[in-house]
């Protein structure tokens, strides 16, 4: 495990470039063809649920099946935020923060007293008590299967002590800033980096190393004097709010909340994503988040026509025997491209993409070596790698 | 009174889907050691194979109608039928129970090629990467029959003569409003027999025994000198026939769609939790327990005093039983205890 701490001022730097990343997610983005609003809104409210989810699964280790629920309770609280007090998206992101938060203490509470296998089921448990709920007995508050939607007969106590309300339905705003398009994604996008560089600050703060010591090994952490559930539930508390905020942003870019959004299937969404990058990495999730969600853009939108098209370089009959293969994975198919995909990756790669980089700098560095140190006798105690397996 | 037993007996049948799929996820744990999430798919596999065997007999050719002279006019007709007949027809209408024959192979392949080709690779390693694989498998597996058959459920009707309802109260002398599908008291025999073959299979034959010796302590029955990877293989098989027949008793009460075994996958697991992570008998009685206790929780004067427990009181136990009792209700001491 890597004992020495990144500086604070390291840590800065990263984020800066971090920053400077995202925001300009717009300009690089196009060329690849997903220069739109919409999409890179998905990129950060996405983002920030993995980067969410990877302080509890990555630190601890613990797999928890039943974020969506946070994810849920963030966008309904928000929708309600809109419809009783006002338009503004802080307050609904506030509430919403702090009732996922909420939500997240009592669940983890409950379910961290198990571990492993058990915690999982403990967490689908509540998701699916949750998801079940919304669609029967909390329709008064989730409105069932139509979703909760924003309507202008709402009383918006706030917006209508201020002004008059207007002729028609009004949008999430920030402080009269449209929070559609361009706008909505710097808004997501702001947050994201606000939470990239409070889960960097957890990943190289004395806390975290105790989640992963942890991870490593529990009843050891517990002989050593310290009662593990505090910080487990600590870690969990955490990720719950960083979905709630999730939730949230799904519910000011567009303000709708349905109940499918907590199926437990979404939850495995998230897991599928932060594994796909590199669980216990600090950008890993986020590279799982980009490549699932840009994939998923683009294959969705595939037919055979567009496929034809991408093998036109080919021999004409050569061109449709490819066509017929891969069509069943793009369009409609574009799930099973995801769950092969997935499954390829625990196989072979089970620390995601970042292990894969690693591999591969592994391989440069080792030749590099061999030429130049081949007398010089092997070091004694290697330099320890940070911790990659998921455990 | 009349209530109470028709509420028991909604409660049996689906208590039968419950015990039999998770009597196949635990003989898996108990065996193999594996936490499958693609177990639900195995039931879903199953319900299609239903599906499958009826559109196989109903392969169609065009024939002209001749009830109608006016104009040329054509019908779809089955082979079976323009082969056969009557006796066609009949075979077509009871497509449901014959297609168990044709799916006690077809899952027993499935079940052979999941094991062989992707489960006996994550024997090693952690639960929290076999739950993922087999998540990811559930999922491949679920968008390939949603390719293949469409995502609208797709209805296989039980034959002509069990579609009515059989008359229990009159049976038993408690008033006629007692009525109740005699395809779902069908499901309730024939799952109960399964799980008696299961059973049988598992306590009188000399695989069997060997097999509940491999749960018990592995390494000490592989040091004996019996290849205990080829039986488990064998067992997974098994699993899946159980599972998949129960998929396929199931269809006409559900129609198949390509999501049903998601639907059923996290209930199937709560019931292996409840009775006991890798306790046969304990999956079953779980099963049987909270179905009834599913359909009691629905009923109106109980939904009354708790509104919606209908609808999270499986769940509710289950919480319930992994705090106070992990091991389950009759799970083995020292098993899954942490």
């Amino acid at each position: 495990m890597n004992i020495n701490i990144p500086s604070i001022k390291k840590d800065l730097f990263v984020m800066l470039i971090f920053s400077v990343v995202i925001l300009s997610m717009p300009m690089w983005l196009k060329p690849l063809g997903a220069g739109y609003p919409d999409l890179l809104q998905k990129f950060a409210i996405f983002g920030i649920f993995a980067v969410g989810y990877n302080v509890l699964f990555g630190l601890t280790g613990y797999l928890s099946f039943g974020h969506a629920a946070f994810l849920g309770v963030g966008s309904y609280t928000a929708v309600w935020s809109f419809k009783l007090l006002t338009m503004n998206v802080l307050p609904a992101i506030l509430f919403s923060v702090i009732l996922a938060g909420i939500a997240a203490a009592i669940i983890g509470f409950i379910s961290l007293r198990r571990s492993g296998i058990y915690f999982s089921i403990l967490t689908l448990a509540f998701a699916q008590m949750f998801y079940n709920m919304a669609y029967s007995v909390l329709t008064p508050i989730t409105n069932g299967e139509t979703g909760l939607q924003l309507s202008r007969s709402d009383p918006r106590i706030i917006d209508n002590m201020m002004a008059q309300a207007g002729a028609s339905l009004p949008s999430p705003t920030l402080f009269g800033l449209e929070m559609s398009g361009y706008s909505g994604f710097y808004f997501c996008a702001v947050l994201l980096i606000i939470a990239f560089f409070i889960s960097q600050r957890i990943f190289h703060s004395p806390f975290g190393m105790k989640l992963q010591a942890i991870k490593s090994n529990q009843t050891r952490m517990k002989y050593t004097g310290y009662n593990t559930r505090p910080y487990l539930l600590s870690a969990f508390v955490i990720s719950g709010m960083y979905a709630g905020l999730a939730g949230a942003l799904m519910a000011v870019t567009d303000p709708l909340a349905g109940a499918e959004r907590m199926q437990w299937t979404a939850s495995g969404e998230v897991v599928l994503m932060t594994i796909l990058g590199g669980v216990g990495t600090l950008i890993g999730p986020l590279l799982g988040v980009g490549i699932i969600k840009y994939f998923e853009n683009i294959f969705s939108a595939m037919n055979e026509q567009a496929l034809l098209a991408a093998y036109s370089f080919m021999p004409d009959w050569l061109a449709k025997v490819m066509v017929t293969i891969t069509s069943p994975f793009v369009g409609e198919g574009w799930h099973l491209t995801l769950g092969a995909l997935f499954v390829v990756i625990v196989i072979f790669l089970p620390g995601g993409i970042m292990e894969g980089l690693g591999k591969i700098k592994n391989l440069f560095k080792s030749k590099k070596k061999d030429t130049f140190t081949e007398q010089i006798p092997p070091k004694l105690p290697e330099k320890a790698e940070p911790q990659k397996e998921v455990s | 009174m009349d209530a109470i037993l028709l509420q028991i007996l909604n409660g049996l049948d689906k208590g039968g889907a419950y015990a039999l799929i998770a009597l196949g996820l635990t003989l898996v744990f108990g065996t193999l050691g594996v936490v499958n999430f693609a177990h639900g798919a195995l039931f879903m596999l199953g319900a299609f194979c239903s599906v499958t065997f009826q559109k196989l007999l109903t392969i169609s050719k065009q024939v002209k109608d001749t009830s109608i002279t006016f104009f040329d006019a054509y019908k779809e007709m089955p082979y079976l039928e323009l082969w056969f007949g009557d006796f066609g027809k009949t075979i077509i209408d009871y497509s449901v129970p014959l297609s168990i024959l044709f799916a006690i192979p077809v899952m027993l392949l499935i079940g052979l090629a999941m094991e062989r080709g992707l489960i006996r690779h994550f024997y090693k390693r952690t639960h929290a990467e076999q739950i993922l694989v087999t998540f990811g498998l559930a999922i491949v597996l679920q968008e390939i029959v949603k390719l293949t058959f469409g995502a609208n459920p797709i209805p296989t009707p039980a034959p002509e003569i069990f579609s009515g309802t059989a008359a229990i109260g009159s049976l038993f002398g408690l008033g006629e409003s007692v009525v109740y599908p005699w395809w779902r008291l069908i499901y309730l025999g024939f799952s109960l027999s399964i799980i008696a073959a299961v059973f049988a299979f598992l306590n009188l034959t000399t695989f069997g025994m060997v097999v509940r010796a491999g749960m018990m302590d592995r390494e000490t029955v592989g040091l004996l000198g019996i290849n205990v990877e080829k039986r488990f293989t064998i067992v997974f098989g098994l699993a899946a026939i159980v599972t998949g027949l129960a998929g396929v008793m199931y269809s006409p009460i559900l129609p198949p769609d390509y999501h049903m075994g998601m639907d059923f996958l996290v209930l199937s697991f709560v019931v292996v939790v409840v009775g006991g992570m890798g306790s046969l008998g304990g999956a079953v009685a779980a099963g049987f327990l909270l179905g009834i206790l599913q359909s009691f929780a629905s009923m109106n004067e109980i939904k009354s005093i708790i509104p919606g427990i209908d609808q999270i009181i499986i769940y509710l136990v289950a919480v319930f039983i992994i705090l106070v009792r992990p091991r389950g209700l009759f799970g083995r001491e020292g098993v899954m205890e942490d």
